[in-house]
């Protein structure tokens, strides 16, 4: 019952949250610049395109109208004149004659290949070399892992992609360095596209992991109930795994949550280094091309797209650690 | 840019007296990796400001093409892209500029975009923490899921948004510390929560308000010295997050416009030339890895000396 409680009060706060992001996304992009129906025709603008544009966007109603309009459009779709936006509609690009909706559905896959396989990557590589550090606290093993950890961290994703290019790409020839193959083309290919994209997401944060894991490992492993578990006769992987690993890896899973928003920033950039046509690659496309409906079309789902991945840690975080429902 | 999990690793330094600054700067001192830190990051500031001189040494800028000194293909002419006595770094491809001031102007932009940004956040940040963490109640859960939900935000995607409606009629740099700044604060604020709420219970202040002082006297004078400690160390362990995040926004090909030198910028462009010319990627890159690395050691060597529960590990 504490359970459900709990899962329900998190859903209902996740609704509020996805509100008050679209009000607010819509009153930063739709209020804010002085015309922003010229902003949504991009360039070149007919006064055709321009009129169509206001009349979508309503800018001669209220504000409150326009918001109103916006979000319905979110729930239940919207159409104007021949234009029709079906429910979840995020907009319409009139650059590209072509709904948000469709346009982020066609580009999907390829920003949730990159950011899922970088994701298992970087959790698998950060936490195990955590554990390994941990247990061989100051050997050369924990040095080298640390150092390596260090710098890392202090790698700014794009540098690692460069560098990540020169290396394998040019001068090892071993992966190729660019473009996307779909998964039902050639599940080689895509695998080897990937491969680049996902070190590089993942060398940067399995380092934070890293560092993390270590540390609430050393910690957990010098509490009086690992003391107890040895003295009961455990077998030292038993303690480690059931023991001591289990506590340290609940703010591992915190920061997991917290970090999904830096990955799909992430994701923007890996796409642009190893030229990905993403979501990120459409997103960078629209600022530079002007397209606001797809700038916050893509902004708005973005947000979304966090917010519910961060409900489902929550939710995971609640089964795992019972503490969770009682707290709240 | 791992923003939120480089925060979420430090543990709110203790409530306990550090002992003034003399004693972080001789502890800071006895610590090789730190002092090293220290110096990167001495000498990088002093690139920053003293951009004009020291490019003035070679006799160079970072604005004048240098067509003469590329082949047809603009791929600079001689060893390690056409590195020499008048071009330390070699030059850019396509156009020729020096690169050794581009990479010395590039720390000023750098740094003007990240400290700016960091000093933003640091004030929104403190003030949140001091407010929510003082008068708890309804504030603090209300200031708690703002938090929570920036938190995880995807900031980046944002950024990248907000740079489309910005009049051009605006320069962009401030602008941008403006919104790296604003976006930045939530960690601050969540630390200096924390440690707020623990000053709040300890006996001097307490007894302050007993004597009756107003809650502005108390949260200022009394809590908010003692938690400076916690402020300097989050400070430091940000800047490379909003350096990192200038950079970013620069190589998307959305921040700092051209011809204002940029190292992201830089290793945006230098991606296409990565086969012909790879000099052109590790002279920004190296700049860019030194500055982050160096104020990420530093941050951790303010931690210890200004925590005194650390233990040598």
């Amino acid at each position: 019952m504490t359970l459900l409680r709990y899962i329900g009060g998190r859903v209902v706060g996740v609704v509020v949250v996805l509100l008050v992001i679209a009000v607010i996304t819509y009153a930063v992009f739709y209020l804010m610049p002085s015309d922003p129906a010229q902003l949504s025709c991009g360039r070149p603008c007919t006064p055709e395109a321009l009129a169509r544009a206001s009349a979508f966007m309503g800018t001669d109603l209220p504000w409150w109208r326009q918001l109103g309009g916006f979000l319905t459009g979110i729930v239940a779709g919207r159409s104007f004149g021949e234009l029709e936006c079906a429910a979840p509609c995020f907009g319409y690009s009139f650059q590209r004659n072509e709904g948000v909706t469709q346009l982020i559905a066609e580009r999907f896959p390829l920003t949730a290949s990159i950011a899922v396989g970088a994701a298992m990557l970087w959790l698998v590589v950060g936490v195990l070399a955590g554990v390994v550090s941990a247990l061989r606290r100051g050997a050369p093993i924990d040095r080298a892992i640390m150092t390596v950890a260090i710098a890392g961290v202090s790698t700014p994703v794009y540098l690692a992609g460069v560098v990540a290019v020169l290396i394998f790409g040019f001068v090892l020839r071993w992966l190729p360095v660019s473009g996307y193959v779909p998964f039902e083309d050639s599940p080689g290919a895509w695998f080897s596209h990937l491969l680049l994209p996902w070190t590089t997401l993942a060398f940067v944060s399995a380092a934070v992991y890293a560092r993390l894991t270590r540390g609430e490992l050393l910690e957990a492993m010098g509490q009086d109930y690992i003391r107890t578990a040895r003295a009961k006769g455990l077998r030292e992987s038993r303690v480690v795994v059931r023991h001591g690993l289990r506590t340290a890896l609940l703010p591992v899973i915190t920061v997991f949550g917290l970090d999904l928003g830096v990955l799909l920033g992430g994701t923007v950039i890996v796409e642009r280094v190893f030229s990905i046509p993403g979501l990120g690659t459409l997103l960078i496309e629209a600022v530079s091309g002007l397209d606001l409906q797809l700038i916050v079309g893509l902004t708005l789902f973005a947000a979304f797209l966090v917010v519910l991945m961060n409900l489902v840690v929550d939710l995971f975080y609640g089964v795992v650690d019972p503490r969770v429902r009682v707290t709240r | 840019m791992s923003s939120s999990s480089a925060l979420t690793e430090v543990p709110p330094p203790p409530v306990a007296r550090t002992g003034g600054a003399r004693r972080v700067v001789r502890q800071l001192l006895r610590d090789p990796v730190a002092t090293g830190a220290a110096v990167v990051i001495l000498v990088f500031l002093a690139a920053a400001v003293f951009a004009d001189q020291i490019t003035a040494l070679t006799g160079q800028d970072p604005y004048t093409y240098h067509q003469e000194l590329l082949n047809a293909k603009g791929v600079p002419i001689g060893f390690g892209g056409g590195i020499s006595a008048e071009h330390w770094f070699g030059v850019e491809p396509l156009t020729g500029r020096d690169l050794f001031a581009i990479v010395v102007h590039g720390a000023r932009t750098s740094l003007f975009v990240g400290l700016s940004a960091t000093i933003v956040a640091t004030i929104i940040g403190t003030v949140v923490g001091l407010v929510t963490g003082f008068f708890g109640g309804w504030v603090d859960r209300l200031g708690s899921r703002v938090v929570d939900v920036m938190f995880g935000f995807p900031v980046l995607v944002f950024l990248i948004a907000l740079m489309a409606i910005i009049p051009t009629s605006l320069p962009r740099p401030p602008f941008m510390v403006l919104v790296i700044g604003v976006f930045g604060w939530p960690g601050i604020s969540r630390l200096v929560r924390g440690q707020v709420m623990s000053l709040r219970e300890r006996p001097f202040v307490v007894a302050s308000t007993a004597m009756g002082a107003r809650g502005g006297h108390v949260m200022f004078r009394q809590i908010l010295p003692n938690a400076l400690a916690t402020i300097v160390v989050v400070t430091t362990i940000v800047i490379p997050s909003m350096i990192a995040t200038e950079a970013a926004l620069s190589f998307l090909g959305v921040g700092v416009p051209p011809p204002t030198p940029s190292w992201g910028r830089t290793l945006g462009d230098a991606i296409a030339w990565i086969r012909t010319s790879p000099m052109y990627l590790v002279f920004p890159g190296a700049a860019l890895f030194l500055i982050t690395l160096a104020f990420n050691l530093f941050g951790d060597g303010l931690r210890d000396a200004l925590d005194p529960r650390t233990v040598k590990r």
